[in-house]
């Protein structure tokens, strides 16, 4: 008997002695860089430059921001936002794989390293940048809460939603928002959460609630895909700030700042007056600001881990900030949204970037 | 004994040996994958910048949601309020799902033994086009194409003025829980005491005295009369009443996503059980049904007191699976929108950004939960086996 037992320790301590000389091991390998993902020291650069390809997480179903079509090809403003980057990083904005993901998945979706970066209607807020561990990059669309009614419910305003019931997604800041703003108003309304905006507007349309609420934006975009875009409208009620923007994981500053530069570049190509269209020729000019922002002299490309002309490989992709909205939601498209605070600063708008230098 | 130890077994070909390594080389292997996965969570979590705890439970929540049996109010109460909540949604599902999926599922399996060729087919028919179809998308269908499609609370179905229908849930008459309600329940449980105990005793007097039993029989009776009454007058049943257009106090309020889902975990486990009940009571010999026939049972006698008990024994521990896969079952409810333990949890972790800790208690949950019903259902298994004396 005590031939077995001793035989069990010994089994024991070189079993435990095994594991412990196993995790000094997985230990060096996952140490060595600032990465935040499971794919051991990387930066996510360094991993979308070897895989040649940008996975980029989107909604995938919201006109005008990111939206499939009959053919299978994304479009939108969100969409673009990952063009640009995916031209700044490899070249070719074609290298996208597009992620759809519904709100209550995508955070988990980038902390796990299943996607590269998030463009995907995804509000900025302290504690997302905290505690849930993101990282943030230009806001691309200034939005605001909205609530969408049927026209003929003599709905007015928060107060008539008494003992009515609203719309929302989960996982959203609207949510929160929400709850925020009907306990401001004194309203006690029924909240009814769906996991998937599909399913909220249906259950919306069914009647099911007397309301809908999210960003504007978004709301405007679903509605000219309803049956009867007419019968509903949205209150004049703004519940929130909604600064709209890409987003990557937190401490990879590597990858966080090719994100938010390639996003600032589109703001300050506008500002510059430099397209799609004249791209080449604004390489000849003699700004210097401009040469500089377009890798003609002193390269800024280094600094961030890309080519010098990194800019014009995005703009030659999807264009100045300007283009990008007028093309998805502004003039040329259906929705015809007037820039407001979307406009650059010197128009009185928000979107401001700063110096390439 | 010397000799013995002479002509010992060489070690590699002792099996007690190799019995006791491999349970060690299990061990190990378990322990280094648990650990190995701790560590590449604690490690990524680090790199990101946040510490594992359960700290955020504390914080407020700050949503709303749609329903909950308990007093919350997300401008104050914590997430462990509204887990908790949910977790008691998940619980109001899960037990109404077993008790009418248990009488459903009872009731087609013993309507595909009856002598009515519609009864017969019908439940057959049921139980395949069911089992054949995903519970999700069962679902979708019960939510979206009957629920959803009720009209309007302006013109809301009504039956017997006290029963409504409409698209914001099914509200049906129901008791204000109060003093005044848990005095007579107290009452009626002493009352189903009282008339177990009444039973055992006519029994025993027919048995041994050869009395006919019709005192007790009396005394049963006025129990049930007064138990009756007691339901129907002292509980304070309270319709569903129409204070202002389109909104309902008083009474249940079934809400229309809790109503689908019920339907369609009872509809489709249901279909489970019947093909349970149906083996269980093929299980039993023809043998057993003559025998019964010969002792001069009716044919309802023989099902309640031959056959069902030995049903039984083969049934329990299959019914224990399928309650099982109902409560796991109920976690679809998030496709629907009802407010269940995984929806919320859910959303949890997404304003908190914690699906580690999260998904832990989730998990835990459902272990707990399901573990309970095994007990109990274990506990059942062990009284209806054959007791050898």
């Amino acid at each position: 008997m005590l031939k077995w037992g001793s035989l069990v320790t010994a089994t024991l301590v070189l079993a435990v002695s095994l594991t412990s000389c196993a995790t000094p091991n997985t230990n060096s390998s996952t140490e060595g860089g600032r990465s935040a993902t499971a794919s051991g020291g990387k930066s996510r650069l360094d991993i979308v430059k070897e895989r040649g390809e940008l996975i980029c997480g989107v909604d995938g179903k919201i006109p005008g921001f990111s939206f499939v079509d009959e053919t299978g090809e994304y479009s939108g403003l969100d969409v673009d936002v990952c063009k640009a980057v995916a031209a700044a990083v490899l070249g070719d904005a074609s290298k996208v794989q597009y992620r759809p993901l519904d709100s209550t998945e995508r955070f988990t979706a980038l902390s796990g390293g299943e996607v590269d970066m998030l463009s995907r209607n995804t509000t900025w807020t302290l504690s997302r940048d905290t505690s849930v561990g993101l990282e943030f990059a230009p806001t691309t669309f200034f939005d605001g809460q909205g609530m969408m009614v049927p026209t003929n419910s003599n709905i007015a305003d928060l107060k008539a939603f008494q003992g009515k019931s609203i719309c929302v997604e989960a996982g959203t800041t609207t949510e929160l928002n929400l709850t925020d703003n009907l306990r401001k108003a004194g309203v006690e309304a029924e909240i009814s959460t769906f996991q998937q905006a599909d399913q909220a507007y249906n259950a919306y349309l069914e009647g099911r609630c007397q309301g809908m609420t999210s960003d504007k934006s978004q709301l405007l975009a679903r509605r000219s895909k309803f049956p009867n875009p007419d019968e509903h409208i949205l209150l004049d009620v703004t519940m929130s700030k909604e600064p709209l923007g890409p987003v990557t994981i937190n401490n990879d500053s590597a990858w966080f700042d090719v994100v938010k530069w390639v996003t600032y570049g589109l703001i300050e190509a506008e500002e510059f007056g430099i397209m799609q269209a004249n791209v080449e020729e604004m390489l000849e000019s003699d700004d210097p600001n401009i040469r500089r922002f377009l890798g003609v002299e002193q390269g800024l490309g280094e600094g961030i881990g890309l080519e010098d002309d990194f800019m014009v490989k995005a703009i030659e992709a999807v264009g100045n900030y300007g283009e990008v909205y007028d093309r998805n939601l502004g003039e040329q498209s259906t929705f015809n949204l007037p820039r407001g605070q979307n406009d650059l600063w010197t128009n009185g708008g928000l979107m401001y970037s700063p110096p390439f230098r | 004994m010397t000799h013995n130890s002479e002509h010992k077994i060489p070690l590699w070909r002792d099996d007690r040996f190799w019995k006791i390594v491999l349970q060690v080389l299990a061990a190990v292997v378990a322990i280094s994958l648990v650990s190995l996965l701790w560590y590449n969570v604690t490690v990524n979590m680090q790199n990101q910048g946040i510490q594992f705890g359960f700290g955020f439970l504390k914080d407020q929540a700050s949503f709303a949601i749609q329903e909950s049996p308990i007093s919350y109010n997300p401008a104050r109460d914590p997430y462990r309020r509204v887990l908790f909540a949910g977790l008691l949604n998940s619980l109001r599902v899960m037990v109404s799902g077993i008790v009418l999926t248990t009488i459903l599922g009872v009731a087609m399996g013993v309507a595909s033994f009856s002598g009515n060729w519609l009864l017969r087919k019908g439940s057959q028919v049921y139980v395949e086009v069911v089992r054949n179809i995903p519970l999700l998308l069962q679902l979708f269908f019960w939510y979206k194409v009957v629920f959803l499609k009720f009209p309007n609370p302006s013109n809301r179905i009504e039956w017997l003025g006290s029963i409504y229908l409409s698209n914001r849930g099914v509200f049906l008459p129901w008791f204000p829980v109060n003093w005044n309600f848990v005095a007579w329940m107290g009452v009626l449980v002493g009352c189903a005491i009282a008339s177990i105990l009444l039973w055992r005793w006519r029994i025993q007097q027919m048995l041994e005295r050869g009395q006919s039993g019709r005192v007790q029989l009396l005394g049963l009776a006025v129990l049930g009369i007064a138990a009756i009454l007691i339901i129907l007058f002292g509980l304070g049943w309270q319709a569903p009443q129409e204070i202002a257009t389109g909104t309902i106090t008083g009474g249940l309020r079934l809400s229309i996503e809790f109503s689908a889902l019920l339907v369609g975990l009872v509809v489709y486990t249901g279909a489970y059980i019947a093909e349970i009940v149906r083996a269980g009571i093929q299980s039993v010999s023809q043998g057993q049904w003559e025998a019964a026939r010969a002792l001069g049972l009716r044919p309802g006698l023989t099902m309640r007191l031959v056959v069902f008990p030995q049903a039984l024994r083969v049934m329990i521990p299959l019914l224990n699976s399928q309650y099982m896969n109902l409560a796991k079952n109920s976690s679809l409810a998030i496709a629907i929108g009802y407010a269940d333990i995984y929806s919320i949890a859910n959303t949890t972790y997404n304003q908190t950004g914690r699906p580690v800790e999260v998904m832990f208690i989730i998990m835990m949950t459902y272990l707990i939960i399901n573990l309970a019903i095994s007990l109990s259902m274990n506990g059942l298994n062990k009284m209806v086996q054959l007791q050898e004396r």
